[in-house]
């Protein structure tokens, strides 16, 4: 395939005509199916496989969800199902160690098997080249690898269920010295070091797509693409690639490091003279505060980049919805780029009470509380965009309005948890689990909604049904708040995160407390319900939907341009591009949008300078 | 006020927690008013430029530098202001005052260790005076803890190989919770206690042994912690060189504590300063080649692998017994 990107490759940001762009030599798809969906390098193909397995993933994750919610609220009674299958001799009581693997797993699952994988890995393969005009990523073969690294950390993740003491229960952050001490919880005997394994691969599959993400954006562009045409979902995902190229070696050479203290004895993290467990004492020599330090230089990032990919395809969806150019491009752009920078240095938020110096505590809550003027500036100008337009109230719509105002509210919990002080008390209790939820469930994954209702058509040539799809809206997010907003206040009252069993506290065993557990253990259940309509929806359209044309939204990115779905090669000549992807309602137009391959008419006027 | 299942807002017992929650109170007003201000215009925007609505939208302009400076400008001000008056609390909380009591804590899987150097010492339990300000020092037998009384408004991780401390002073007596925050293994949810914060008198009761409230106290006194040091600095052979009448050459511990003491810098030439705080006559016990006096050979052996925890402590408290008396050098 290499030649025809040298075809494809010249896209200099001028619009001097390429001669023979009509003309390119396009090799056919592989004809053995093996390597036409098994082991393909169309970056279509392996888009599909990367959401495929992360939506499998996501019931796993969403399942053990359900079952720590069953505990917080009954505690100790018997579980359906899995009381029976694995704790008959026992009474049917679930052991307490079992429950710290289920949180553990969960919060794994969900981060580096599902939310990552499906935003950067299944929406970042599928539209950058779509979206650039390009006719595959600039390393095919390494995209291949590198989503062929996920079935590696899906077997680690899952055998270590199997080994004995059974999977890790050090939670998702897998603090040494609970961690690295084979002793000291039974899911460190075995579990732990299959969950590092696993947690590698992700990162080296993350690692290896943003690098093709990177390379492609700056190389691969259509003529006319200058950067600043690029739309909010190519920005967002070339964003992320450059957080994940700096921040994941970070981690991944802290598991290695991790990996290295339970298997060969070296002692990164531990402390002179260790014993745990009463178990003999270990030379040590190490510091167990430097995982933390190397843990939330990546993880903290990894916040963003589960968030910024989302911001860009909210940016493209809201816009497309309200029939109005995206308010503020370029600001919008820089903002981006600032959260990124800025997630570089507030690790230490994490950390305000490690033992970690005062005056450095203070400077991480400035840098930390900085991040909410970039994102003062998305929120608003998704209002801005919405102000004046024309808004049509499609599923995707709709879940693209529920994240604006579910990542308020996680937004602002996180100045409670920035702010020092109030953190000294709310930290590791509920209200960070409720935080994380309203960014990771109300932000990144209402995005994931919205993105597959609105790429669906493209992805897989059907439409998806609307009418359920707006039901499912509903219903997520009725259940969705009903599940975690109680959480902020039971966190206020101590209940602390990573508890099996609150009720044993006389505080956290009042009717309140044990009636709102229980709440929003319903609703967690309808939660999870709900999604029995969008999986519905979603393979059924897949088979019997009516089948989509090539813009059935009418928007101007360039990947409504071919057919729904793409031919193997994307576009049967390479599209020239003349001006970003809002140019909604423009005036002198006839209907209400003007793709990026068509001129704007002299009648619109010059661009203004803060949109291109 | 109506009758709730349980109380609207934590209770507050110590002098920082009115103080803390007063910062939150602030955040809460700022962030419910954000919330509702961008809630109300999705709603809002959703309803009156919905497809087919008449609403104007002649001026509906599409970007504008002002106003993108305006919502950076004001949430400028408003993190500003929040972080000027977050700091000022936060480093309260981190700053003891001078007369502050300490009080040891070890953490173990799964318990609460706590050792008040007048002699009495307790387990998940933490009796505390009011109006008198308590620090804690505090270190971890194996994985990382976390000290937390909500009701105190504090919390501080508990490691392994580290001293880590937390200072409130309580303000109300009462019975309050007492948990484990940090994620500490298979029964973590059970690690907690109660702290037990009573009138001065009373708690100098509760330290003689004594019942509560009896008047006298129990006959036999317990060994305060720098008495019981006393006597494992002599079992563990120290006395034979830090001792007053020792022949061998090593630094004498009095008065020590507190002070600056010249010790050999890395490259083996130059001699700097250390300020003789707990972290460094704890390293000096455990692991002495870290840090040695100048002018003295580097001839202790370790002692990581032979005290325990507890012993560690009342070693140091010894220590530091003997370092607070006035003009000894």
């Amino acid at each position: 395939m290499s030649h025809e990107h040298a075809d494809a490759g010249h896209t200099s940001g001028t619009e001097a005509a390429h001669h023979g762009h009509g003309h390119d030599h396009i090799h056919p798809r592989p004809w053995n199916p093996l390597f036409r969906y098994v082991f393909s390098t169309d970056h279509k193909i392996i888009a599909i496989q990367f959401l495929f397995s992360g939506l499998i993933f996501f019931v796993v994750g969403g399942l053990m969800a359900m079952a720590i919610r069953w505990q917080l609220a009954w505690p100790w009674s018997p579980m359906p199902v899995l009381s029976k299958a694995l704790w008959s001799s026992q009474g049917y009581r679930m052991p307490p160690e079992f429950y710290n693997k289920l949180f553990t797993m969960h919060g794994s699952v969900m981060i580096f098997l599902v939310v990552i994988p499906i935003l950067a890995g299944a929406f970042g393969n599928f539209t950058i080249p779509l979206m650039i005009g390009a006719r595959d990523m600039a390393f095919p073969r390494l995209n291949m690898i590198s989503y062929w690294c996920m079935p590696f950390a899906f077997v680690a993740m899952l055998n270590s269920f199997i080994v004995e003491g059974g999977t890790a229960e050090a939670g998702w952050t897998s603090y040494p010295t609970l961690a690295n001490s084979p002793w000291s919880t039974p899911g460190s005997f075995n579990g732990q070091t299959w969950w590092l394994i696993g947690v590698l691969f992700a990162g080296v599959s993350s690692l290896l797509g943003s690098i093709n993400y990177l390379t492609t954006i700056l190389m691969l562009r259509a003529p006319g693409m200058k950067m600043f045409r690029l739309p909010m979902t190519v920005w967002g995902m070339f964003i992320t690639s450059i957080l994940q190229a700096f921040a994941l070696p970070v981690l991944t050479s802290a598991l290695v490091m991790q990996l290295l203290d339970r298997t060969a004895g070296t002692n990164f993290f531990t402390p002179a003279g260790l014993s745990v467990a009463n178990g003999p004492a270990a030379i040590g020599g190490g510091q167990p505060l430097l995982w933390q330090h190397l843990f939330w230089f990546y993880s903290h990032p990894a916040v963003y980049i589960m968030i910024l990919p989302a911001m860009g395809m909210m940016s493209d969806i809201i816009s497309t919805f309200s029939r109005k150019p995206l308010f503020g491009y370029k600001p919008m752009v820089i903002a981006i780029g600032a959260i990124a920078g800025l997630g570089f240095i507030v690790w230490g938020h994490h950390m305000f009470q490690s033992g970690m110096n005062p005056a450095l505590g203070a400077t991480f809550m400035l840098s930390t509380m900085l991040i909410a003027l970039p994102s003062a500036i998305k929120v608003f100008n998704w209002l801005g965009t919405m102000w004046g337009g024309r808004i049509q109230f499609t599923s995707a719509m709709l879940n693209a309005m529920g994240f604006v105002s579910m990542f308020i509210i996680g937004g602002l919990s996180g100045i409670f948890l920035a702010a020092t002080p109030v953190d000294m008390h709310v930290h590791d209790t509920y209200f960070i689990v409720a935080h994380i939820h309203y960014v990771l469930f109300g932000g990144s994954t209402f995005a994931i909604f919205a993105a597959i209702y609105y790429w669906f058509p493209k992805m897989f040539g059907r439409m998806m049904d609307e009418r359920l799809g707006k039901v499912h809206f509903a219903l997520t997010f009725l259940t969705f708040n009903g599940t975690f907003f109680l959480m902020h206040i039971v966190g206020l009252h101590g209940m602390l995160r990573r508890t099996a069993d609150p009720t044993i506290y006389p505080l956290l065993n009042g009717p309140g407390v044990v009636g709102m557990n229980q709440f929003m253990t319903l609703s967690a259940f309808g939660l999870g319900l709900t999604q029995i309509l969008f999986a519905a929806n979603f393979l059924y359209s897949l088979v019997l939907g009516p089948k989509a044309a090539d813009n059935p939204w009418k928007a101007n990115t360039l990947e409504w341009g071919t057919t729904s779905p793409p031919p193997y090669y994307n576009f049967q000549t390479i599209p020239t591009v003349y001006h970003p992807a809002y140019e909604f309602s423009v005036p002198g137009v006839v209907g209400d949008f003007l793709p990026q391959t068509e001129p704007r008419p002299p009648i619109a006027g010059p661009m203004d300078p803060i949109m291109a | 006020m109506w009758d709730l299942p349980f109380p609207l807002f934590p209770e507050r017992a110590s002098t920082l927690a009115g103080r803390v929650d007063s910062v939150f109170f602030v955040l809460l007003a700022i962030t419910v008013f954000f919330t509702t201000l961008i809630g109300f215009l999705v709603i809002f925007f959703a309803i009156r430029y919905r497809k087919g609505s008449q609403a104007d939208r002649s001026n509906a302009f599409s970007s504008n530098l002002k106003l993108e400076l305006a919502w950076i400008g004001i949430p400028l001000v408003i993190v500003l202001g929040i972080f000027a008056i977050g700091t000022q609390v936060f480093f309260e909380m981190f700053n003891p005052p001078k007369d502050v009591t300490p009080i040891y804590v070890i953490g173990k899987q799964w318990m609460w260790k706590v050792q008040h150097p007048q002699g009495r010492s307790e387990i998940n339990e933490i009796h505390l005076p009011t109006g008198r300000p308590v620090q804690l020092i505090m270190t971890s037998q194996d994985v990382i803890h976390s000290f937390y009384i909500p009701a105190f408004r504090m919390k501080q991780d508990v490691l392994p190989g580290r001293l880590t401390s937390e200072w409130f002073e309580p303000s109300k007596p009462g019975r309050y919770h007492l948990f484990c925050a940090e994620y500490c293994g298979t029964e973590h949810s059970k690690m907690g206690g109660w702290a037990v914060v009573m009138e001065p008198a009373d708690y100098e009761q509760w330290l003689k042994g004594g019942p509560v409230g009896s008047g006298g106290g129990s006959s036999d006194a317990v060994p305060t912690m720098a008495s019981t040091g006393a006597r494992l600095f002599e079992k563990y052979h120290c006395t034979g060189c830090h001792g007053a009448n020792s022949e061998f050459r090593a630094p004498k511990l009095d008065g020590v504590y507190g002070n600056q003491v010249p010790v050999m810098a890395a490259n083996g030439k130059d001699i700097e300063f250390v300020t003789a705080n707990d972290t460094y006559i704890r390293d000096s016990i455990l692991l002495p080649k870290s840090k040695v006096v100048a002018g003295f050979d580097p001839v202790m052996p370790p002692y990581k692998d032979v005290l325990k925890e507890e012993e560690l402590l009342q070693i140091m408290e010894y220590i530091k017994s003997i370092g607070r008396k006035e003009g000894v050098r």
